[in-house]
C-alpha cells in the first residue's frame, strides 16, 4: 500500500513536470496581455527538436538546448503576429498550433522515412539529490527524479520572485493590467510584451523537452497530446501566479497518475475517461466561480495601440 | 461636375476597393501558402510543379476524384460556417471539435436506437445531434453572458470534456457487440442518400447539398432577418447594441448555440453519410481548428466559408496521392493550412500597405 501511494506521488511529480513549465510560461505572457494558446504547439515543436538535437550530437543537454532556442523561435513568431502585426491573438496561436503538428509530422517523415515516432535517443536520465534521497518517504518520492522536474521547481521559485519581486515583474504586471497607464509612465508596451512572450517560448521550449527526452526518449507524433491546452487550465485555475500554477499542475499530474495506476491494476470503480477530463472540468468550476474565483489580467488579449 | 456627383463616385470607388480588398488579401495568402509549400519540396529536393499537378489532378482529374474532394470539403463548411457565425457576434468559438463529437455520437446513438422510416428517422437523428451540440456550444454562451468568462478558454476545456465523454461513451457504454471500438452500426433508414451510386466507391451523400443549403440558410438568418442584425450590431459594438435595446446576453447564448449546433452538422453528417457508426476517437480530426482557418479566409462570410473549404478539401484530397506519387509528405498540407492563416491574420500589413498607397495618392488618412 504504502509502496504504490510512492509510486503514485513519484509519477505525480514526473507527470506534472511538462504542465509546470508549461504553465510558467502561460502566466508570464498573460500577466503582459498576451494570450498564448500557440504554448501546445511550441511544446510540440520544442519536443521534437530536442530528440533530433540529441539524435545528432548524442548529447540529450544539446537537445533540451535546440529545444529551447526553438521554443523562443516559434514564440517570436506569435510575438511578431499579435503584438507587432495586431493580428488575433487566437488566430496566431491556432495557426501555430496547426504549423507545429504539420512540420513535425513532415520533419519526422523526411529525417527517418517513419510515420509515428523516431527511434530512441539518449534522454537525460535522472537525478539523484543526495541528502533528500536518504530521508524516508520524501526521499523516494523527490530523491530521484529526472532533472526537469528539479528545474521546474526551481523555475516557480525564480518566477514568483522576478514577477513579483523585481521592477521588471512590476513591468510586465502593469503592461498586462493597464497598458495605456504603463505607457504614461514611460514603460515600453511592445518591448515588454515581446520580452514576456519569449519568455512563454523559453518555458515551453524546456517543456516540451521534458516529454520527449525527460519523460521518454523518442519522439512520437503528437505526443503532446493537449498538455498545452492542460498547462493553459493550470494556469487559469492557479489565478495567473506560479505558486498556484504550481498547485494546479500537481493536482492535474496526480489525476493523471491515478489513472495510469487504475488502468495498471485493472481498477474500474471511475472510468478513466473521467480522471481525463478532471483537469477541465476543474478549471471551467473554477472560472464559473464555483470554486474561488479566477479573473485574467485586465488587457488580456487585446493588442496594444498608441493614443 | 457637381459635388453630389462628386461624393456618389467617391463612395462607389470606395466599395470597390473594399471589394478588391475583401478578395485580394485571401488570394494572397493562398498564393504565399503555396509558394511556402514550395520552398519545403525544393528544401528536400521534391519537385513542386509535379507535387501540385499530381495534387490538383487528383482532386480533379476524374469524377471519383470530384466526389471525395465534396466529402472533404462538406465537414468544413459546417465548422467553417459555425466559426463565422459566432466571429458575428464578437464571439471565438474555438469549440467546433468538442461539439463535433458531441454531434457525432449523438447522431449515431439515435441512428441505431429506435427503428422508424427514413423520412423521419434522418431529420430526427439530425435534429437530436444540432440540439446536443448546440447545448454544448450554448454553454460556452451562457457562461460568458452570465459571468464574463471567456468562450475562448471554455470552449477550449470543453473540447477536451467531449473527448473524454465520447471516448468513454463509444467505448463503454454505447460499444456495440463486434470487436471494434465503436458504437452499433445504424440502420439503412438513418443513412444520408449517396449523391453519384453510378460511381464506383463514391462517398459523396446529400450532407454535401445540405452544408450548402446551411451554408445558404446562415447568409438569410445574418443578412434578412432581426436576429441576424440582432446578432451582427452585438458582434460589431455590444454597447451601442444594448443601448438600442437589444439583449446582448440572449444573443451571445443565440449565437453559440447555433454555433454549436452547425460545427455538430459536421459530426452528424460524418456518421449519417460516412461512417455509419461513431468511433472512438484517440484524438481530435480537427475539423474545429480547420475550420477557424476557413472562416478566416472566407472573411466570414458564407460563402466566403463554401470557398475556403473547397480549397482546403481540395488540398486534403491531394495530400494523399502527393505523398506516395510525388514522394512529398502529405502533412506539408497542413503547413499550407497554417501559413495561409499567418498571412490572413496579418492582414494588417495589407492595410499598412494601402494605407500608405493612399497617403502618397492624397487620399483619406485612417487605418482602419
Amino acid at each position: 500500500m504504502l509502496n504504490s501511494m510512492i509510486a503514485l506521488l513519484n509519477t505525480t511529480l514526473r507527470m506534472a513536470t511538462p504542465l509546470i513549465l508549461a504553465a510558467l510560461g502561460g502566466v508570464f505572457t498573460e500577466r503582459s496581455g498576451v494570450i498564448n494558446i500557440a504554448l501546445e504547439g511550441i511544446m510540440l515543436i520544442s519536443a521534437f527538436m530536442a530528440m533530433a538535437g540529441s539524435y545528432l550530437t548524442g548529447n540529450p543537454w544539446l537537445g533540451v538546448l535546440t529545444a529551447i532556442i526553438f521554443g523562443i523561435l516559434v514564440s517570436l513568431i506569435h510575438a511578431i503576429l499579435s503584438i507587432s502585426l495586431k493580428a488575433d491573438q487566437i488566430v496566431s496561436g491556432t495557426a501555430i498550433n496547426i504549423f507545429a503538428t504539420g512540420l513535425t509530422a513532415f520533419l519526422l517523415r523526411v529525417m527517418f522515412e517513419s510515420a509515428g515516432q523516431s527511434p530512441s535517443v539518449t534522454d537525460v536520465g535522472t537525478w539523484t539529490i543526495p541528502i533528500i534521497n536518504d530521508i524516508p518517504i520524501i526521499g523516494d518520492v523527490l530523491g530521484e527524479q529526472i532533472p526537469f522536474v528539479y528545474i521546474a521547481l526551481i523555475l516557480v521559485a525564480i518566477s514568483y520572485w522576478v514577477l513579483f519581486k523585481t521592477p521588471f515583474g512590476l513591468r510586465i504586471r502593469a503592461v498586462g493590467e493597464h497598458p495605456a497607464a504603463a505607457d504614461s509612465v514611460g514603460i515600453n508596451v511592445i518591448k515588454t510584451r515581446y520580452i514576456a512572450v519569449l519568455i512563454s517560448g523559453f518555458f515551453a521550449g524546456l517543456a516540451g523537452a521534458s516529454i520527449s527526452i525527460g519523460l521518454l526518449d523518442v519522439f512520437v507524433e503528437n505526443m503532446t497530446s493537449g498538455r498545452g491546452f492542460i498547462a493553459l487550465a493550470a494556469m487559469i485555475f492557479g489565478r495567473w501566479t506560479p505558486q498556484g500554477a504550481l498547485l494546479a499542475a500537481l493536482l492535474f499530474g496526480f489525476a493523471d497518475a491515478l489513472q495510469m495506476l487504475a488502468q495498471s491494476i485493472g481498477l474500474d470503480f471511475i472510468p478513466r475517461q473521467f480522471l481525463l477530463m478532471l483537469p477541465y472540468v476543474l478549471t471551467i468550476l473554477a472560472l464559473t466561480g464555483v470554486i474561488g474565483s479566477s479573473e485574467p489580467p485586465a488587457a488580456s488579449g487585446e493588442p496594444y495601440e498608441k493614443e | 461636375m457637381s459635388e453630389e456627383k462628386n461624393i456618389a463616385i467617391k463612395k462607389e470607388e470606395n466599395r470597390y476597393y473594399e471589394m478588391l480588398a475583401n478578395f485580394i488579401g485571401p488570394f494572397i495568402s493562398v498564393i504565399a501558402g503555396l509558394l511556402v509549400g514550395a520552398i519545403f519540396m525544393l528544401s528536400i529536393g521534391r519537385s513542386p510543379l509535379t507535387a501540385y499537378a499530381v495534387l490538383f489532378n487528383s482532386a480533379f482529374g476524374s469524377l471519383a476524384g470530384i466526389s471525395e474532394t465534396l466529402v472533404n470539403t462538406t465537414p468544413l463548411i459546417f465548422t467553417g460556417l459555425a466559426v463565422a457565425f459566432a466571429f458575428r457576434t464578437g464571439l471565438f468559438n474555438i469549440g467546433g471539435d468538442g461539439q463535433f463529437l458531441i454531434g457525432y455520437i449523438s447522431a449515431a446513438w439515435v441512428g441505431y436506437i429506435i427503428h422508424v422510416p427514413m423520412i423521419i428517422h434522418v431529420p430526427f437523428a439530425i435534429l437530436f445531434g444540432i440540439i446536443t451540440s448546440g447545448i454544448w456550444g450554448g454553454v460556452a454562451g451562457l457562461l460568458k453572458a452570465k459571468l464574463g468568462v471567456h468562450e475562448v478558454i471554455t470552449t477550449i476545456m470543453m473540447n477536451y470534456i467531449s473527448l473524454y465523454l465520447v471516448a468513454y461513451l463509444a467505448g463503454g457504454p454505447l460499444k456495440g457487440a463486434t470487436f471494434l471500438p465503436a458504437t452499433k452500426k445504424i440502420f439503412d433508414s438513418a443513412k444520408l442518400i449517396k449523391l453519384m451510386p453510378n460511381i464506383r466507391g463514391s462517398r459523396l451523400s446529400i450532407a454535401f447539398i445540405l452544408a450548402l443549403l446551411t451554408a445558404y440558410l446562415i447568409y438569410y438568418i445574418l443578412w434578412k432577418t432581426t436576429i441576424g442584425y440582432e446578432i451582427r450590431a452585438v458582434g460589431l459594438n455590444s454597447e451601442a447594441a444594448r443601448y438600442s435595446g437589444i439583449k446582448a446576453a440572449k444573443n451571445m447564448i443565440l449565437a453559440m448555440f447555433i454555433s454549436g449546433g452547425l460545427a455538430g452538422m459536421a459530426g452528424i453528417t460524418q456518421v449519417l453519410g460516412l461512417q455509419h457508426r461513431a468511433y472512438q476517437p484517440f484524438g481530435f480530426i480537427g475539423y474545429g481548428f480547420t475550420g477557424i482557418a476557413v472562416a478566416l479566409l472566407g472573411k466570414n462570410h458564407p460563402a466566403g466559408v463554401v470557398l475556403g473549404a473547397f480549397l482546403f478539401g481540395i488540398l486534403q484530397r491531394g495530400s494523399m496521392q502527393m505523398q506516395s506519387i510525388a514522394g512529398v509528405p502529405k502533412e506539408l498540407v497542413q503547413i499550407i493550412q497554417a501559413i495561409i492563416i499567418f498571412f490572413v491574420a496579418a492582414e494588417y500589413i495589407f492595410k499598412y500597405i494601402a494605407h500608405k498607397l493612399k497617403e502618397n495618392k492624397g487620399g483619406v488618412t485612417s487605418v482602419e
